[in-house]
C-alpha cells in the first residue's frame, strides 16, 4: 500500500469517530450559543436553566484549558464534538452476546459481573436481552415509600424544578473551572437524589442505578442533597469496561449535606484506558465537590480509579458546618501509558471540622500517577484537624509516582498531619508468596490489595470484591 | 528407591560471590538433618537455592528431589511439590490477611495435585487446630502476614504454615533463633508432629538446644560453602563445646 493511501485510510477512520448523521435530533459537531439553546429547548427546560447554561457558556469562552496538572494531553478540539444527540440505537451494536468480542466477555468473567448484566454492558441492544422493568419498579416503590427522590437529572428538571433551581451550581458554580463551565453549558443528563429530613435511604443507590444506567453522555451532571438528619450511600460507575466512543468526559458532581446528614459517595471508574502503546483511551476531567453545610454533617468520597487514558479528578469537601467531617479514600492505578492526576481538596471553614485523606497510588508500565491535595484551614476553623496519608507503590522501573501536598493553615489551633511513603513491590514479598506455592500473578494481586486495604475496606461490600478483581485485571501483565 | 533430596557437588553464586562450593548432601525419607556452621558460611544461601530464589546463579552440580531435577522447576512449583522453606527473616506483607495467604497457598498446592479447593469451614477448623498446637492466639487469624509480629511470633507463624501445608521436605532456617524457652518447645513439638517415614526435615541452627527437642539423625557442619563434617547427634554437642575451629582446620 502506498503512503498516501495509508494516510487517507487513517484519515477516514479518524473522521469516522466524529461523524454524526444530520437528523432533526442530532446536532453536527460544533459549539455556540445556538447549540446551548437547542439543547435546553430539546429538553424542555425552564427559563432559569437556559439562562444558567448561557451564563456558563459565556464564561467558558473567557477561560483557558488548565495545564497545570502533571499530564500530557493531546489538544482537544471542542468544535469537533457533537453536543447533542438523542439516544438511539447504534446500528453496529451487537445483536447478542455471541457477537461480542470474546476478550471483553473474558474480562467480565474475571470481574464477576453477573450474567444478566454482561449483555447490557457489552452494548447489546437492551430490549432484546432482558427486561429489568419489574426490578426497577420494586426499587422505585421502596424509595418512594421512604420519600427519597432518585431519578435522572432531566426528570428532576421537569418534576422538581424548585429543588434544581435552589441547589444547582451552589457547590460547583458555573465559573468554577474550564471543564465545569463547559459542563454547565452543555450537560446532557445524570442523576438527581434528594433524601428528606431524618430519612435513612433504605438501599445503596447503586443496584438500581446499574440496572438502569443509560448512556448519560460525556457531560454528566449529578446533584445529591441530604436534608437534615438523613443518610445516603451512592455508588457510581461500574467495574466492567464500558463501551464508549466519547474521548472527552467532563462530569460535574455536587453533594450537599445539611445538619447531621451524611453522604457516602463511592466510585469505581474503569473507562477505556487506551492500548498497551498508549493509543486511544478516554480523557476524564471531572469536578466533584461536596459541601457539608450543616453541623455534624459528613461527606465521604471513596474512589477506585483504574480506567481512562487521562484522569484529572479531585473530589473535594467544603467543611462549613461546625464539627463536620470530610473523608477521601482513593486508589488510583496507572498502567501502560495511563496518566492519573488525582487527589482532593479539604477546605475547613467551620470550627472543629475534621478531614481524613487516604490515597493509594499504584504505577506500573509507563504509568504516571500523581497525588495532588490541598488542605486549607481558614481563620474561622478553630480546632480543625486533618490527617493525610499518601502511599505510592511502583511496579517496574519505567513508571512514576508524584506527590503534591499543599497545606495552608490560617488558624494556629489546627492540627495537620501528613504521612507519605513510596515503595516497590519487594522481591522478598514476592518470593515469600511464590515459596508458598502461589503463582506470581496471584501474589502481585495479593500484595496490591494489601497495599490498598484501608481504602477497599471502606467500599460498600458489594463493590469491594469487584474492585479487588478490577485491580487485578487492570494491572495484568504489570510484573514479569 | 531414590532419596528424598540428593544434592551433588552444588556450586552457586550470589552478588558475584561464590558462596556454595561443591556441596553434597543426601536426605532420605524419614530423616531429620541438622546443618550448623559459622555465620556467612552459606546456610541460608543453600536454603534459597533449594527454594529457587531469583538472583542465585547455579554454577555447577545438581539437585534431585524425589528423583526429578529440582533446579529446573520454577519456585512455586517446587513449593507445590512439597518443598517448604521456613524463613530466617519472614517478611511482612501489610494488609494481606495471614489466613488468606495460607488458604491461597494450600489451594495452590491442592490444585497442582488435582484435588478440590479446600472447604472454607474445614480450612478454618484445620487452621484453628494447628494454631492451638502452636499456641498462637486466634486474633492472629485476622492480622496481616507477619505484620507487626514479634520475632518469636513470626517464627511460630512459619511453623503454623508448615503444619497446614504438610510439606514432604521442610527446610527450616534458624527457626529457633530468637525464641524463648517455652516457644522453643512449642516449635519443636510442631516439627516433631510433622515427622514421618515419608518426610524429611533440614534444620539450620546455631544452637544445640533445639536438637535436644528435635533429635536429628545427622548433623553436618557447613563451612566455606561445602559440608566440612558429618556426624550423629553427638556432633552438635561437641561443636557446642569446642566451636568450629577444629573442623575448619581439618577441612
Ligand atoms: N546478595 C548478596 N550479595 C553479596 N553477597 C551475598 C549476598 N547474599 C549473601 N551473600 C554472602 O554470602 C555469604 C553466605 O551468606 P548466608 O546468608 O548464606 O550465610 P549463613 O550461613 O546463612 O549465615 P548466618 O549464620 O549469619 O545466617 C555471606 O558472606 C553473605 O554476605
Ligand atoms: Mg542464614
Amino acid at each position: 500500500m502506498s503512503t498516501p493511501e495509508i494516510d487517507s485510510l487513517l484519515q477516514q477512520s479518524y473522521r469516522h469517530g466524529f461523524v454524526t448523521d444530520i437528523e432533526s435530533d442530532t446536532l453536527p459537531p460544533g459549539l455556540d450559543e445556538d447549540v446551548v439553546r437547542f439543547i435546553s429547548r430539546k429538553k424542555k427546560e425552564p427559563e432559569f436553566l437556559l439562562n444558567w447554561r448561557l451564563k456558563a457558556y459565556r464564561h467558558w469562552l473567557t477561560m483557558k484549558e488548565p495545564h497545570w496538572a502533571k499530564l500530557r494531553v493531546h489538544p482537544i478540539d471542542y468544535q469537533g464534538i457533537s453536543y447533542f444527540s438523542a439516544p438511539k440505537r447504534d446500528p453496529n451494536a451487537p445483536k447478542s452476546l455471541a457477537e461480542v468480542d470474546p476478550k471483553l466477555l473474558a474480562t467480565y468473567e474475571k470481574l464477576g459481573v453477573p450474567l444478566h448484566e454482561r449483555a447490557r454492558l457489552a452494548g447489546v441492544a437492551v430490549d432484546a436481552v432482558f427486561d429489568s422493568v419489574s426490578v426497577a419498579t420494586t426499587f422505585k416503590e421502596r424509595l418512594a415509600e421512604a420519600g427519597v427522590i432518585f431519578c435522572s437529572f432531566s426528570d428532576a428538571v421537569q418534576k422538581h424544578p424548585a429543588l434544581i433551581e435552589k441547589y444547582l451550581g451552589t457547590v460547583v458554580p458555573h465559573t468554577d473551572n474550564f471543564f465545569a463551565a463547559l459542563n454547565s453549558a452543555v450537560f446532557s443528563d445524570g442523576s438527581f437524589v434528594y433524601v428528606p429530613p431524618g430519612v435513612r435511604c433504605p438501599m445503596e443507590l447503586s443496584t438500581y442505578f446499574r440496572i438502569n444506567a443509560k448512556n448519560t453522555g460525556q457531560f454528566e451532571r449529578t446533584l445529591i442533597i441530604a436534608a437534615p438528619g438523613s443518610h445516603v450511600s451512592y455508588l457510581e460507575g461500574c467495574t466492567a469496561p464500558m463501551r464508549d466512543e466519547n474521548q472527552l468526559h467532563a462530569a460535574v458532581v455536587e453533594l450537599i449535606t445539611e445538619d447531621d446528614a451524611e453522604i457516602k459517595y463511592s466510585t469505581v471508574q474503569n473507562w477505556y484506558p487506551g492500548d498497551e502503546r498508549g493509543i486511544g483511551g478516554i480523557y476524564n476531567f471531572v469536578t466533584k465537590r461536596g459541601e457539608c453545610r450543616g453541623r455534624n454533617s459528613k461527606i465521604s468520597w471513596t474512589q477506585v480509579e483504574t480506567g481512562s487514558a487521562i484522569t484529572w479528578k479531585y473530589p473535594s469537601c467544603v467543611l462549613k458546618g461546625e464539627n463536620s467531617v470530610g473523608e477521601f479514600y482513593s486508589v488510583a492505578t496507572a498502567n501502560n501509558y495511563q496518566q492519573a492526576d488525582t487527589g482532593t481538596k479539604m477546605i475547613h471553614i467551620g470550627a472543629n471540622t475534621k478531614s481524613t485523606i487516604v490515597s493509594k497510588g499504584i504505577s506500573a508500565g509507563h504509568g504516571q500517577n500523581s497525588y495532588r491535595g490541598l488542605v486549607k484551614i481558614l481563620p474561622s476553623a478553630h480546632g480543625a484537624r486533618n490527617f493525610t496519608q499518601c502511599d505510592s507503590l511502583l511496579m517496574g522501573g519505567n513508571c512514576g509516582a508524584h506527590t503534591f501536598p499543599y497545606i495552608e493553615t490560617r488558624n494556629p489551633s489546627a492540627t495537620v498531619e501528613h504521612e507519605a511513603s513510596t515503595s516497590k513491590i519487594s522481591e522478598d514479598q514476592l518470593f515469600y508468596c511464590l515459596q508458598r506455592g502461589i503463582d506470581e500473578e496471584d501474589a502481585v494481586n495479593m500484595i496490591v490489595s494489601g497495599f490498598c486495604k484501608t481504602v477497599l475496606d471502606v467500599l460498600p461490600m458489594e463493590f469491594a470484591v469487584e474492585a479487588q478483581n478490577l485491580l487485578a485485571v487492570s494491572l495484568e501483565g504489570a510484573v514479569g | 528407591m531414590s532419596a528424598l533430596l540428593e544434592i551433588s557437588n552444588l556450586s552457586a553464586k550470589v552478588g558475584g560471590k561464590n558462596v556454595l562450593n561443591g556441596l553434597s548432601l543426601t536426605i532420605g525419607a524419614g530423616e531429620v538433618h541438622a546443618i550448623m556452621g559459622p555465620n556467612g558460611s552459606g546456610k541460608s544461601t543453600l536454603s534459597y537455592v533449594l527454594a529457587g530464589r531469583p538472583g542465585y546463579e547455579i554454577t555447577g552440580g545438581s539437585v534431585r528431589y524425589r528423583g526429578a531435577d529440582l533446579l529446573s522447576l520454577p519456585t512455586e512449583e517446587r513449593a507445590r511439590a512439597g518443598l517448604f522453606l521456613g524463613f530466617q527473616y519472614p517478611v511482612e506483607i501489610p494488609g494481606v490477611n495471614n489466613v488468606y495467604l495460607l488458604k491461597a497457598a494450600l489451594n495452590a498446592k491442592r490444585k497442582a495435585s488435582g484435588q478440590q479447593e479446600v472447604d472454607a469451614y474445614e480450612f478454618l477448623q484445620l487452621v484453628r487446630a494447628k494454631m492451638k498446637l502452636m499456641q498462637i492466639d486466634e486474633s492472629f487469624l485476622k492480622r496481616g502476614v507477619n505484620e507487626g509480629f514479634s520475632g518469636g511470633e513470626k517464627k511460630r507463624n512459619e511453623i503454623l504454615q508448615m503444619l497446614v501445608l504438610e510439606p514432604a521436605l521442610a527446610v527450616l532456617d534458624e527457626t529457633d533463633s530468637g525464641l524463648d524457652i517455652d516457644a522453643l518447645k512449642v516449635v519443636a513439638k510442631g516439627v516433631n508432629s510433622l515427622r514421618s517415614s515419608e518426610r524429611g526435615v533440614l534444620l539450620i541452627t546455631h544452637y544445640q538446644r533445639l536438637l535436644d527437642h528435635v533429635v536429628p539423625d545427622f548433623v553436618h557442619v557447613l563451612a566455606r560453602g561445602r559440608i566440612a563434617k558429618t556426624g550423629g547427634k553427638e556432633l552438635a554437642l561437641e561443636l557446642e563445646r569446642r566451636g568450629y575451629d577444629w573442623v575448619l582446620e581439618v577441612a
